[in-house]
């Protein structure tokens, strides 16, 4: 086949290309998107993944390293068939955010920081460089076997003259299709469905070449098998530790290639083509990889020795006279690569544009412009010299590397390189911890590292390292030496500087977020990525500034209370002479919003929040809300522990006037009780004193002894009668007694007292006068309990009674339903301090030692009464000393008390 | 020797009971019934040990206690104090204050004695 033809078809290629991206563009433009948004269309442009590595190196890989291959099949798959744990965050995140590039969605994670975009832009240029080159090299290479058409023996030369015209001719390309607008979400309807259509080609493609070998050069599937289980490719001895990590590495390069990431999440219209993608797109990985052993294997067995493997699927139907085949063959080749090229080179312009060559622009031109035509001509510019520019750097890196290096190795110092940016990636959508300063170290180790070990050395001969770093480490450090890092010899270099780079990252990204507290804007962002799903979108449709009012008033309500956030909003609406509670916001009102709400979030929280409502910025409202809504629980949280420690000073004091309560009664108990002990102590010392003096001394006269005796026989009737009085006064106090209620005479009950009371040492001398107003009266009491208060208040006149001759008048008398009995008596009485005291246990009052008592009398007349539903009292200004005893009185003549049924 | 003990006390039996056994020992005993003048009889008297009760009328042993103890001419008397209120409280409260011997009635005759005599050798 001519060369020419070649050129011819693939110029054709281009031009169907070219008019099919053209059609979509332009019913794009028309709003007719029709089929555009198929998610067939979502998946198949998924398959950029599959570059001419794939195309042509996934042969060359299986000949060489047998099934390991598939490895590159599987990271991808496993993302995509679990889509719904990370992929959907992503697009989600996208869509909301309107992330531009995967240097968009770090830098916006983290703050909006450019430092992070200008990294991570800069790590995927690097990145992406080897992978550009590749491309250009494969196209070159195939070209240089139709030129030749001998598999071997391609000249240098020729291969870089070509990939010169290649890389050219995609600048264009992609110039045309890739820069047409610029849209806000950065879509590329034409691009998308170019790289869908050659998507189709290549698998078309690659399939017949596989039904080629397997029916028309083998005989059939059985016979291929054979061949497969003869060759040394199908050994199944994996490596475990390259399994792993290169799964992991494509899985990781599958998420965060430029280009990838272009086409999964920028170009994504619906979040549910996900769904279609994660069952058709393993599916189309399956097909591309289903003939790649057996192209591998024929191949080996049919082609001369030191025949490229790379490119078996072009020189196997090559060498067998399938020009037509292997003009699809061709093709399919032409078209990965291509695609690949395309799209990275959009990706990477856009963020080399965005995150490099735009803010230096402005920061030369001043900031204060606007998206004049002007500035929308700068971006194009600059866009189409980053695409320039990408394609320049890919060729270059082809030129310095020699282009000797496999392909499959070339896409693995790439999948390395963006690899880097998954901890700062999926930390930034999952953990709100994560912090710029973690990000930033994370890349920037990880970047070095992978440099350092993998891609520096790919240069081989013409190696930026000396070959002495290689071998001895730099300085002699052989733990620093690049493919053996910490002494880790031995081992796969991909699988080296995969483990370094991914550890020595994440552990930088790590730390570094632990050590530092995020900006307010970081904060805000983070709580956004991380909750992405949490959030419902808010109505709209209010014109602007009514908008941003209502959005801070609702913001303002969340922060201040709704009263509060009323009153402030409506006096500022009424001092700009506007009804209702919107005022315009003016910046007075913002400052004064401002200082309200800087009470409770902080200066800067509150500036934050007041700058992305009304700055119109990057930060919607409703993840506002979500910030507002954290600071109001965090609120209600301590107005509810405030609440709570109320309470609990609330119980304290209760607690505490229950103590001193029971601390009284505690105190009046061993005050009762150590009088008690005090009374029974006193006559029991005289007791005892008195028996060891009889027991011991026996020169005693008569009348002593007599007198001792006779002290020992009284202290000891004291003794009984003060227990008496104490077991009555216990019995009383807990209303343990049984009233006998009958009617009697309290006249007789007077005479009864009269007699019982008076001493039996005492000569007749008290003179008694009764005065009664109802003679004869009779009450319903109990009358030996009524009978003991009486003998009580007799014998205390005959004890205290001063008066040289002792009268004692006894007057019963009506006051109102009660009947009173007075006890007078003709002594000096008692002082007035004491008859407060009067009837307290133990209140003897004076000298009255003599008397015997021991001052519980009183106090057991007042709990009779009590019981009997009377009351005693002292009667003061009657001259002696006076008590008056009531009991109550129906009007049958009997008294009543409330509670003797109960006694 | 004249020992001499001023008796602060007002109960009859008991002062008569302590007047017998100390006079047999070769006591001068003298007595002394109110709370409010026996620091007065104190000071006046100035016996070799003060026997003195808690519960007086009108001002307590403890308060009287204190009195001779802030007294220069009576802070060095020997007090045996003679009490029916025997807690430790009572007790602590006496030694606070500077008491030299502490006893709960009822008492023993020896004990009172032995200790009476301990004290005026002291």
């Amino acid at each position: 086949m001519s060369f020419n033809i070649l050129i011819a078809v693939c110029l054709a290629y281009v031009v169907v290309l070219f008019l099919v991206a053209f059609v979509a563009e332009k019913r794009a433009s028309e709003g007719r998107l029709g089929w555009l948004r198929s998610p067939l269309i979502y998946t198949l442009s998924l398959s950029i993944y599959c570059t001419a590595w794939t195309f042509y190196g996934a042969v060359g890989y299986a000949t060489r390293s047998g099934l390991e291959f598939l490895t590159i099949y599987l990271g991808p798959t496993l993302v995509v068939v679990g889509w719904w744990l990370l992929l959907r965050k992503l697009v989600r995140i996208g869509r909301q955010f309107r992330i531009t590039s995967i240097a968009d969605l770090v830098s916006s994670r983290y703050g909006k920081s450019n430092t992070l975009g200008v990294v991570v832009t800069l790590l995927a240029v690097v990145g992406s460089t080897p992978y550009i080159a590749l491309q250009l090299q494969s196209v070159s290479l195939s070209f240089s076997v139709f030129a030749n058409e001998a598999p071997v023996g391609v000249h240098l030369a020729d291969i870089n003259t070509t990939a010169l015209w290649v890389a050219a001719g995609l600048a264009l390309f992609t110039v045309l299709f890739g820069t047409r607008n610029l849209d806000a979400n950065e879509r590329h309807h034409g691009v998308v469905t170019a790289i869908a259509v050659e998507a189709v080609v290549k698998l078309i493609a690659l399939v017949a070449v596989g039904v080629f070998v397997v029916w028309g050069v083998a005989g059939g599937p059985a016979d291929i098998m054979d061949r497969i289980q003869q060759s040394p490719n199908a050994a199944w001895d994996p490596n475990l530790g390259r399994w792993i990590s290169l799964t992991f590495l494509s899985g990781a390069a599958f998420l965060c290639l430029p280009r990838m990431f272009q086409v999964l999440v920028v170009e994504n219209a619906d979040e549910r083509h996900l769904a279609t993608a994660s069952w058709a797109f393993p599916l189309y990985l399956l097909l591309m990889s289903l003939f790649v052993l057996p192209i591998a294997v024929v191949g080996i067995g049919m082609m001369p020795t030191g025949a490229n493997p790379d490119l078996f699927v072009l020189t196997i139907p090559l060498a067998l006279d399938q020009n037509a085949l292997a003009l699809l063959a061709f093709l399919g080749g032409f078209s990965s690569a291509t695609s690949m090229v395309i799209v990275a080179a959009i990706a990477l312009s856009t963020m080399v544009s965005n995150h490099i060559v735009m803010p230096l622009w402005l920061q030369a031109n001043g900031t204060g412009a606007s998206m004049s035509g002007d500035v929308r001509k700068v971006v194009l510019i600059a866009r189409r010299t980053s695409i320039a520019g990408v394609l320049a750097l890919g060729y270059a890196y082809l030129r310095i590397s020699g282009g000797g290096a496999s392909l499959a190795a070339i896409g693995l110092i790439s999948f390395a390189g963006v690899a880097q940016i998954l901890p700062a990636m999926m930390g930034g959508i999952f953990w709100r911890g994560a912090t710029r300063t973690g990000a930033l170290l994370g890349l920037v180790v990880g970047f070095a590292i992978w440099a350092y070990t993998i891609f520096l050395p790919s240069f081989g001969g013409a190696s930026l390292l000396p070959d002495h770093i290689m071998a001895q480490g730099p300085f002699g450090i052989g733990w620093l030496r690049p493919q053996g890092l910490f002494g880790t010899y031995g081992l796969d270099p991909v699988v080296h500087a995969v483990f370094w780079s991914i550890f020595l990252n994440s552990c930088a990204f790590f730390v570094g977020s632990v050590l530092t507290f995020p900006a307010p804007m970081e904060r805000l962002q983070g709580a956004q990525f991380v909750n992405i799903f949490d959030h419902s979108k808010g109505a709209q449709g209010w014109t602007r500034s009514m908008a941003e009012t209502e959005d801070l008033l609702v913001m303002a309500q969340r922060i201040l209370g709704p009263k509060q956030a009323q009153a402030l909003f409506r006096t500022v609406a009424q001092e700009q002479g506007k009804a209702g509670y919107l005022p315009d916001p003016e910046p007075v009102f913002l400052e004064r919003l401002e200082r309200e709400l800087t009470g409770s979030v902080g200066a800067a929280t509150a500036h934050a929040m007041v700058e992305q409502i009304v700055g119109g910025a990057s930060v919607s409202v409703k993840d506002l809300m979500a910030v507002a809504d954290e600071t109001a629980q965090i609120m209600e949280y301590s107005s509810q522990l405030e609440a709570k420690s109320e309470e609990v000073a609330r119980a304290a004091r209760q607690l505490r006037e229950a103590n001193d309560k029971l601390t009284e009664l505690s105190v009046q108990k061993d005050g009762f009780l150590s009088q008690i002990s005090h009374e029974l102590r006193t006559p029991m010392t005289s007791i005892r004193a008195f028996s060891e003096i009889l027991r011991e001394n026996d020169g005693m006269t008569d009348p002593e002894r007599r007198r001792y005796s006779g002290i020992i026989h009284d202290e000891t009737v004291r003794l009984t009668r003060l227990l008496d009085d104490l077991l009555d006064l216990s019995v009383l106090e807990n209303g343990q007694i049984d009233l006998t209620l009958a009617h009697v005479s309290i006249d007789g009950m007077l005479d009864r007292a009269l007699l019982s009371g008076k001493p039996h040492e005492a000569s007749d001398t008290l003179r008694v006068t009764r005065v009664s107003s109802r003679p004869n009266v009779v009450v319903r009491t109990d009358a030996d309990r009524l009978t003991q208060v009486f003998i009580n208040l007799i014998s205390n006149v005959y004890k205290y009674c001063d008066a040289t001759r002792p009268e004692l008048t006894l007057r019963i008398s009506d006051i109102g339903d009660d009947i009173a009995i007075d006890f007078v008596d003709n002594g000096t009485g008692i002082r007035g301090r004491d008859q407060a005291v009067l009837f307290e246990k133990f209140s003897r009052l004076g000298d009255e030692k003599a008397a015997g008592g021991a001052g519980l009398g009183l106090a057991i007349c007042r709990e009779i009464m009590g019981r009997l539903g009377g009351t005693i009292a002292y009667l003061p200004g009657q001259g002696g000393a006076a008590f008056r005893v009531t009991l109550p009185v129906d009007a049958t003549g009997t008294q009543n008390p409330p509670d003797l049924k109960h006694s | 020797m004249d020992k001499h003990v001023l008796l602060i006390e007002d109960e009859p039996n008991i002062i008569e009971a302590i007047r017998f056994i100390l006079s047999r020992d070769g006591w001068r005993v003298e007595c002394h019934s109110d709370g409010q003048s026996a620091m007065e009889a104190v000071r006046k008297k100035m016996p070799h040990v003060v026997i003195l009760d808690v519960m007086l009328p009108n001002r307590s042993g403890y308060d009287i206690l204190s009195d001779m103890r802030a007294d220069g001419a009576t802070k060095d008397l020997p007090v045996l104090m003679l009490t029916a209120r025997g807690q430790t409280k009572d007790r602590e409260m006496a030694e606070r204050l500077g008491v030299s011997k502490f006893m709960t009635k009822p008492f023993s005759n020896a004990e009172v004695l032995k200790t009476m005599r301990e004290l005026v050798d002291a």
